[in-house]
């Protein structure tokens, strides 16, 4: 299978004031399409930051980042914004959902910035939110929905674009064990559909049902195992 | 991200914060309310007191007791003051070799006078003058006739009233060839003035007696020759300025004084209209430019409520730019709505304006004309608020990087 994501030599410092700080110290991985790979690390470990590096939210201060095929490490921050829209699904911790909107307006969000027509982005958001079980929440504000729904929406206003890559910083962080059950289920199954996932998380459990674990502990990738019997 | 899903996106912020939206816009509103409506009462008042003074009469030269110190500006008066100009004064205006360019000339002193009809009883401002005066002052009689020159110079006991001393006086009766009585002298009623409408400096032209020159000095027992003011009607338009100069002449011949110093003085109709729009000007300007601070107060408003939207809502930000947004999109998404805000207070501010327009006269007997050139300017200000004390906070919004965007709490 070919590589989505190809890291070389990716550092990361942070200055503030004189103090500098390098979060990340030269990162070289490669992640194929459709692989389920977790990256677990204790908090100050770097995982935050190859997060943000990997979801174009921020960019490398040395090293490259090619994303399809694309090097992402030139991009100004339009381009950046082009990308994350069309090649990235993102799911966070704390859901991001806009609270006064219902559940199907939150998940085409993404579609009104990539210029997709109003009833196809309805059309497209329906979809999606039935494909996480939720076809009967669709105008359910996000107030009106448990928090393993909330998650839901948040992962069908992932899927929505239709992304190259998911990915997802600590998604069951603020979930019971039921609903992380379920979030899990659902990361599973789009798994077997082909969808490759990136996952962060300091939950060893949750790291376990992704087919790859990184382990990265003081900015550098310690650890690269593969799950016997993992695609 | 389309124009239009910016605005409908906009719309829906501006709706899901109710009440802050619309304290924001209140701002707006009184400050472009207040401009429409001050603008509007000093357009007015110029435009009232421009009627007044057409209704003088054209081509009309108004020649006052008392020196001026500026032709345009203002007039010394005064004791003693008063009596420089005469009766005999206006004889002599009206000679047409001294004088060619005067086609009419009027002498008038003015009064207070008590009229009696059986047991009504009528205090209305007496005019004593000749019968040049219906010509030079453009009025014209309703009923009967003006006193002639003959009556004049005999000093004859009769009177033109106006329409409404007619009505006071007789009710619906016709008042021709009736009689008044003022303090025992009869004087017969000849004729009525038509309805003029106007009414200069609070006392009505419709309520006024006139009376001959030397019947006025018997009513009210003055022994003088004096006049309160003379008219005199230039030929045309195009021989005011040599009836001025011919006036001035005379009159400084006659009174033994030079032009620097004359003891008269001598206003046109233009020079009247200057005079009154000059004032009418300061107050505008005033009045405008408190008007003008508090639509700037209201724009602040809107960068306030901006300032606050973006603060609290850096979250969504964070995530509109993780799921795409340019910059761009989120400066305009910022812009538009607070455009939105200004341009609707805007509008709000010009229905209360346009209204208040219409109400306020009822209230402060004073007109106020609503001109379409300052509501225009007031909504394009309106607009521009928005837009400009949106800038600031719009620029703001679009610098937040994502994933401290994302991060605040």
């Amino acid at each position: 299978m070919s590589a989505l994501i190809e890291l070389s030599g990716v550092r990361k410092t942070y200055r503030s004031g004189t103090v500098e700080f390098e979060a990340l110290r030269g990162v070289d991985t490669v992640i194929a399409e459709g692989e389920y790979a977790a990256v677990i690390g204790p908090s100050g470990s770097g995982k935050s930051t190859l997060m943000n590096i990997l979801g174009c939210l921020d960019v490398p201060t040395e090293g490259r980042y090619v994303l399809a095929g694309e090097d992402t490490s030139s991009l100004d921050e339009a381009a950046l914004a082009a990308i994350r829209n069309r090649r990235i699904g993102f799911v966070f911790q704390q859901f991001h959902l806009l609270a006064s909107m219902p559940a199907w307006r939150n998940v085409e969000l993404p579609l009104v910035y990539a210029g997709v027509s109003r009833a196809e982005r309805r059309e497209r958001a329906v979809e999606a939110l039935t494909r996480v079980g939720l076809a009967d929440r669709v105008d359910n504000r996000p107030g009106q929905l448990s928090g393993g729904q909330q998650q839901r929406v948040a992962v069908a206003r992932a899927l929505v674009t239709e992304p190259d890559l998911l990915l997802a910083d600590e998604p069951t962080g603020n979930l019971d064990s039921g609903s992380t059950r379920d979030v899990l289920a659902l990361f599973d199954e789009l798994h077997d559909a082909g969808r490759t996932i990136v996952l962060i998380t300091h939950e060893p459990d949750v790291a376990a049902r992704a087919g790859r674990n990184l382990v990265i502990d003081d900015g550098l990738i310690t650890t690269d195992r593969v799950r016997a019997g993992a695609r | 991200m389309s124009w239009w899903e910016t605005v409908r996106s906009g719309l829906g912020a501006i709706r899901a914060h109710r009440l802050r939206s619309a304290l924001t816009v209140l701002g707006i509103v009184i400050g472009i309310s207040s401009v429409i409506l001050t603008v509007g009462l000093g357009q007015g008042a110029q435009h009232e007191v421009e009627d007044q003074i057409d209704a003088l009469g054209s081509n009309l030269l108004i020649v006052s007791p008392g020196s001026t110190t500026d032709s345009s500006t203002g007039r010394r008066g005064g004791f003693g003051s008063a009596s420089t100009l005469t009766g005999a004064d206006a004889t002599a205006l009206a000679d047409p070799d001294a004088v060619p360019d005067a086609a009419a000339v009027a002498p008038a002193t003015t009064g207070s006078v008590a009229l009696v009809n059986g047991d009504t009883n009528w205090t209305t401002s007496l005019v004593g003058t000749t019968p040049a005066w219906l010509r030079v002052r453009s009025r014209e009689l309703a009923a009967g006739r003006f006193f002639t020159a003959d009556e004049t110079a005999r000093a004859a006991d009769v009177v033109v009233i106006g329409s409404d001393t007619a009505s006071e006086l007789f009710g619906p009766r016709s008042p021709v060839g009736q009689q008044v009585t003022v303090d025992g002298t009869r004087l017969t009623v000849v004729g009525v003035l038509s309805a003029s409408g106007s009414s200069a400096t609070g006392t009505s032209e419709d309520d006024q007696a006139v009376v001959p020159l030397g019947t006025a000095s018997r009513l009210t027992g003055s022994t003088s020759d004096a006049v309160s003011t003379i008219y005199v009607e230039a030929s045309g338009e195009g021989t005011l300025a040599a009836a001025y100069q011919e006036v001035q002449a005379l009159l400084a011949t006659r009174h033994g004084v030079t032009t620097a110093d004359a003891d008269f003085s001598i206003a046109t109709q233009e020079s009247l209209v200057e005079t009154a729009n000059q004032t009418n000007r300061t107050f505008t300007v005033l009045l405008g430019g408190v008007a003008g601070i508090s639509l700037l107060v209201g724009g602040i408003g809107v960068m306030n409520i901006m300032l606050v939207s973006v603060t609290e809502r850096v979250r969504e930000i964070g995530l509109r730019k993780a799921l795409g947004a340019t910059p761009r999109a989120i400066r305009r998404q910022f812009l538009v709505e607070a455009s939105l805000l200004g341009l609707t207070g805007g509008l709000v501010g010009v229905l209360i304006g346009v209204v208040g327009a219409q109400v306020l006269p009822h209230f402060i007997d004073q007109a106020v004309a609503v001109s379409l050139l300052a509501t225009v300017a007031a909504l394009a200000t309106a607009l521009a608020l928005g837009v400009g004390f949106g800038v600031y906070p719009a620029t703001r919004a679009a610098r937040l990087t994502p994933i401290d965007a994302l991060r605040s709490e």
